[in-house]
């Protein structure tokens, strides 16, 4: 089948059959909807967070009307002549922004004590689309602290229910024992019962996750990610690629986590011996330091001027082997 | 009187029963049906204007035709006998008085759709009315309307009873097929729709009880016949459930296009406002559709009296209209406080909302607090703007209809009756007089 | 030892026949329905129980019987009276028949009597609001419609007995 043009705030691209709208903006590279449930490695992910609405202001070549409404850009595919606003449409801006709002009035904006601070979708996302003050003013919901197992801490209180980490569960392991409970504005995630959550790939639940709901126990306030250097990190291993990220001071690994791509999204998913078990640099060949290309506090240009700051020792035996 | 085509019958001893049932017409379209091809018995709804009774009135006819024919994947039938938009209980009451009606429906239906399956799915609350139907089904089967081979025709159908769990977001359709296949009731992303990937990710229809009631009319009488009933591209009959302040609550055949004066102080339908109380306002299609006050509800803008079919109804928009809806009429007399009624409705979406998308989770919530505050007294008058401000970021940017079905009743009750909003802020006294009692304040 | 009968489990078996062979879990709510019948309410060991008939997780499960208001995840009176709290039931009168329920049975909504007799819910809409105030109690759900104080007085003594003759 033929390609198909779309245009997106004026620029035009050819797409495959069957691409979404986001997916053609993020090919276009710039300016693109943020996703804060929608993730390209999950099935079935997508149009909840409705952060990524975008206004399609031409049906398509065949019938130009435009949508009636804003569309989930994350799920809609493409047509042939396909017209779209995104920052350039007021409208969208103006949706966003209530989203983002609708996001933050029952989180606990607890930033500074949160470890996901420096690397949170949600606090990126907050600079970008949100605004200054809050005109909310009850209560938040609270939601205690709950351990899912020995490595992976569940802080209910910020999640935004993406669903990321249920359909995680679902496609990487043969059984869940995590899921959605209750409804509402008072549904969270949840073991129901108390339960680990305990497979070989849990552990990548916490790297799926936006915002600082799912972290690491054995990380937990240790270091904030911006004073740990991340390093592209290998070793060989019998359950995944054990391609990696470690997270580096003082000649310490104080955390593995997965690779991602500029979109926040996991590569290859990496097992929990890999994520827990060697924080070690001598269980890795470590490559060089790792590039991050997002909208986040810590960049990627940052590090590679960071080489041989003396909080990281770069010398011959990282990449011995 | 008005012309009956689903309540003719619903005074006559024992019309719950098969026998009672067949002995007054019932079961003949299947005849009918099995003479016409399926496509011929689409083609008759589709000409008979019927539109969905459930709320949104999308013509059936329509529907049935988008149902994707070429797949190789079984088609459904699925029956959405949920009803739970607060003022609606029509559905209920026909199933229970005349529950054949329904099963005679579903069979020609499925029939015009080519489903082997078909499912009825009761609110799990109607356990009464799921047990009716169960016996009426038992009861079809033995007489050879259901199972294999109905009436030699070579058409086989299974019908089943499905009971629903507690949740008012299961009459959203998608919401409905995800309950169905035994999940939770989020409701699913569109397109694509259930057309196409419905139940089990098959071509499927969802009909409202009342829709698929009216199918054997319209087969033994044929499409035009009904189309001749009603006004415009409103035909036929609708149930109306009616509630509130009226001296006969209800429910009422009516033919579509009576005037709202005469349905509400006609002693054929409502009979009027008790106590000699004045009509302050009417929400005319269950707690979503925006509420109008009693001027713009017995005439248009332009001073036309208003009648009771879609088009006259929303007859000016959002500004000084509303919506036919689900049918489900309430009415107000002058001692009702909107903004009492607000907060309750408000409550109700907010308790009713399944939590997958952001708008919809917290935003209903938001503008239950901030009623709550200003129906408790501690409002502010930046917060009735901030009401408007919540309903408009919730409306349209939601995955289902439940957004809109929270922002509009906000959003109309503000337009109509803002002053009694402000009347709440400036006189915190007043009305907290109207603390009935703490139980009925937000539990969650 | 499971806690389900080997009735109910049963029950739910048949109930797997309704729906296509790989499409078990369909079966789901009905099941819940006859789990809570039996119980009362629905204990963890109960959804297990039926998971393993369903061949499903437990955590589907829960994740069900948790959104649907019907299922009663903590334990509860051997009666739940659930009454309607939603506009057209208010119009009529149901907020002060809800604090009269309170006062008769001398607990708030969401409380159960001390003798585990009554628990007392709030519910939306019952699809009754031409007959309201309107009240159901379980597992027969049977509507009691156009509720008085003195109907309730009534209904009250009858389950009294009611309770004490299924002891």
């Amino acid at each position: 089948m033929n390609n198909l043009k779309v245009t997106i705030d004026g620029k035009s691209i050819e797409v495959p059959p069957g691409t979404t709208i986001l997916q053609a903006a993020r090919m276009i590279g710039e300016n693109y909807p943020p996703a804060m449930c929608y993730y390209t490695p999950l099935k079935e992910t997508g149009g909840k967070c409705r952060v990524c609405l975008v206004k399609v202001t031409q049906g398509s070549e065949a019938n130009p009307r435009p949508m009636p409404k804003l569309v989930a850009s994350c799920l809609t595919r493409v047509e042939h002549g396909m017209v779209i606003e995104n920052e350039t449409s007021p409208e969208v801006l103006e949706a966003r922004k209530g989203v983002v709002e609708f996001l933050l009035i029952n989180h606990p904006l607890d930033c500074p004590v949160c470890d996901q601070a420096g690397e949170c979708d949600l606090q990126n996302l907050s600079y970008k689309h949100g605004t200054e003050s809050t005109r909310y003013e009850e209560g938040r919901r609270e939601f205690d602290k709950i351990d899912l197992g020995e490595n992976i801490q569940l802080h209910m209180t910020r999640c935004i229910l993406c669903y990321r980490c249920v359909y995680t569960a679902d496609q990487l392991t043969n059984k869940r024992v995590h899921g959605v409970i209750n409804r509402g504005d008072v549904s969270e995630i949840s073991t129901y019962i108390q339960n680990a959550i305990d497979n070989d790939f849990s552990g990548n639940i916490i790297d799926v996750c936006p915002v600082g709901a799912l972290t690491d126990k054995k990380y937990r306030f240790k270091q904030r990610v911006w004073f740990s250097k991340p390093f592209y990190a290998h070793r060989e291993c019998d359950k995944c690629k054990g391609e990696a990220v470690a997270w580096v001071k003082n000649n310490d690994v104080i955390r593995v986590t997965a690779r991602k791509n500029k979109f926040g999204e996991v590569l290859d998913f990496i097992c929990n011996n890999c994520r827990f078990e060697h924080k070690n640099m001598n269980d890795w060949t470590i490559g060089e330091p790792y590039e991050m290309d997002n909208d986040s506090v810590i960049t990627t240009n940052k590090y590679k001027v960071l080489d041989h700051s003396p909080a990281v020792n770069v010398d011959a035996k990282f990449v011995s082997e | 009187m008005s012309k009956k085509i689903l309540l003719q019958h619903i005074n006559v001893p024992g019309i719950h029963t098969l026998e009672t049932y067949v002995a007054h017409g019932g079961y003949q379209s299947l005849k009918k049906a099995f003479s016409m091809s399926p496509d011929e018995v689409t083609e008759e709804v589709k000409k008979s204007g019927l539109r969905g009774r459930g709320g949104a009135g999308f013509p059936t006819g329509m529907k049935w035709s988008f149902l994707d024919k070429k797949s190789e994947k079984p088609r459904y039938l699925v029956c959405n006998a949920d009803e739970s938009e607060p003022g609606t209980f029509k559905d209920r009451y026909l199933m229970q008085h005349i529950p054949h009606a329904l099963i005679e429906g579903m069979i020609t239906s499925s029939y015009a759709l080519g489903a082997r399956t078909s499912y009825i799915y009761v609110r799990g609350e109607m356990m009464n009315v799921i047990q009716i139907l169960e016996k009426a089904i038992q009861e079809s089967y033995k007489a050879g309307y259901l199972g294999n081979n109905i009436l030699g025709s070579n058409y086989s159908l299974d019908l089943y009873v499905h009971p629903g769990g507690g949740a008012y977001i299961c009459g959203e359709e998608t919401a409905l097929l995800e309950s169905l296949e035994g999940k939770r009731g989020n409701p699913r992303n569109k397109p694509p729709f259930p057309a196409v990937w419905g139940l089990y990710g098959c071509p499927t229809v969802v009909n409202n009880v009342e829709t698929i009631a009216d199918v054997p009319w319209i087969v033994n009488n044929g499409g035009e016949a009904y189309a001749a009933i009603g006004v415009g591209k409103s035909t036929g009959t609708k149930l109306i459930s009616a509630c509130g302040n009226i001296n006969k609550p209800g429910v009422y055949e009516i033919e579509l296009g009576v005037t709202v004066e005469d349905f509400i102080y006609s002693d054929q339908y409502c009979g009027g406002i008790p106590n000699g109380k004045k009509l302050k306002a009417v929400v005319a299609g269950g707690s979503s559709v925006p509420i109008l006050p009693a001027e713009l509800i017995l005439r248009t803008i332009n001073g036309e009296p208003r009648l009771m079919t879609y088009e006259s109804l929303s007859d000016g928009g959002f500004v000084s209209g509303t919506m036919l809806g689900s049918g489900g009429f309430i009415v107000y007399d002058e001692d009702q406080c909107i903004v009492r009624n607000l907060w309750n409705f408000t409550r109700f979406y907010h308790h009713e909302s399944c939590g997958q998308c952001s708008p919809c989770r917290e935003g209903t919530g938001w503008m239950e607090k901030v009623l709550h505050r200003i129906e408790y007294g501690h409002g502010k008058m930046s917060d009735i703007d901030l009401l408007v401000d919540i309903a408009k970021k919730i409306e349209g940017k939601t995955i289902c209809p439940l957004g809109e079905a929270a922002a509009w009743p906000v959003a109309s009750a503000i337009r109509h009756f803002r002053h009694e909003f402000e009347e709440h802020v400036r006189n915190p006294e007043s009305c907290c007089k109207r603390h009935l009692h703490r139980s009925m304040e937000l539990v969650h | 030892m499971s806690i389900l009968s080997s009735n109910t489990i049963q029950e739910i078996t048949k109930l797997k026949s309704r729906y296509p062979d790989d499409r078990q879990k369909s079966a789901l709510l009905p099941a819940l329905h006859l789990a809570q019948a039996e119980q009362g309410w629905l204990p963890v060991q109960a959804m297990d129980e039926v998971a393993e008939v369903l061949d499903i997780q437990p955590i589907e499960v829960y994740e069900v019987a948790t959104f649907y208001t019907m299922f009663h995840v903590k334990k509860v009176g051997k009666f739940v009276i659930e009454v309607c709290r939603t506009g057209p039931c208010c119009t009529v009168g149901a907020e002060e028949f809800v604090q009269y329920m309170e006062e008769k049975l001398n607990i708030k909504v969401g409380e159960t009597t001390e003798d585990g007799l009554i628990t007392l819910k709030t519910v939306e809409c019952l699809a009754a609001c031409g007959t309201g105030p309107v009240l159901q109690i379980g597992p027969e759900y049977i509507y009691q419609e156009n509720m008085t104080k003195k109907k309730f007085d009534d209904l009250i003594e009858e389950l009294k007995i009611k309770g004490l003759k299924d002891v």
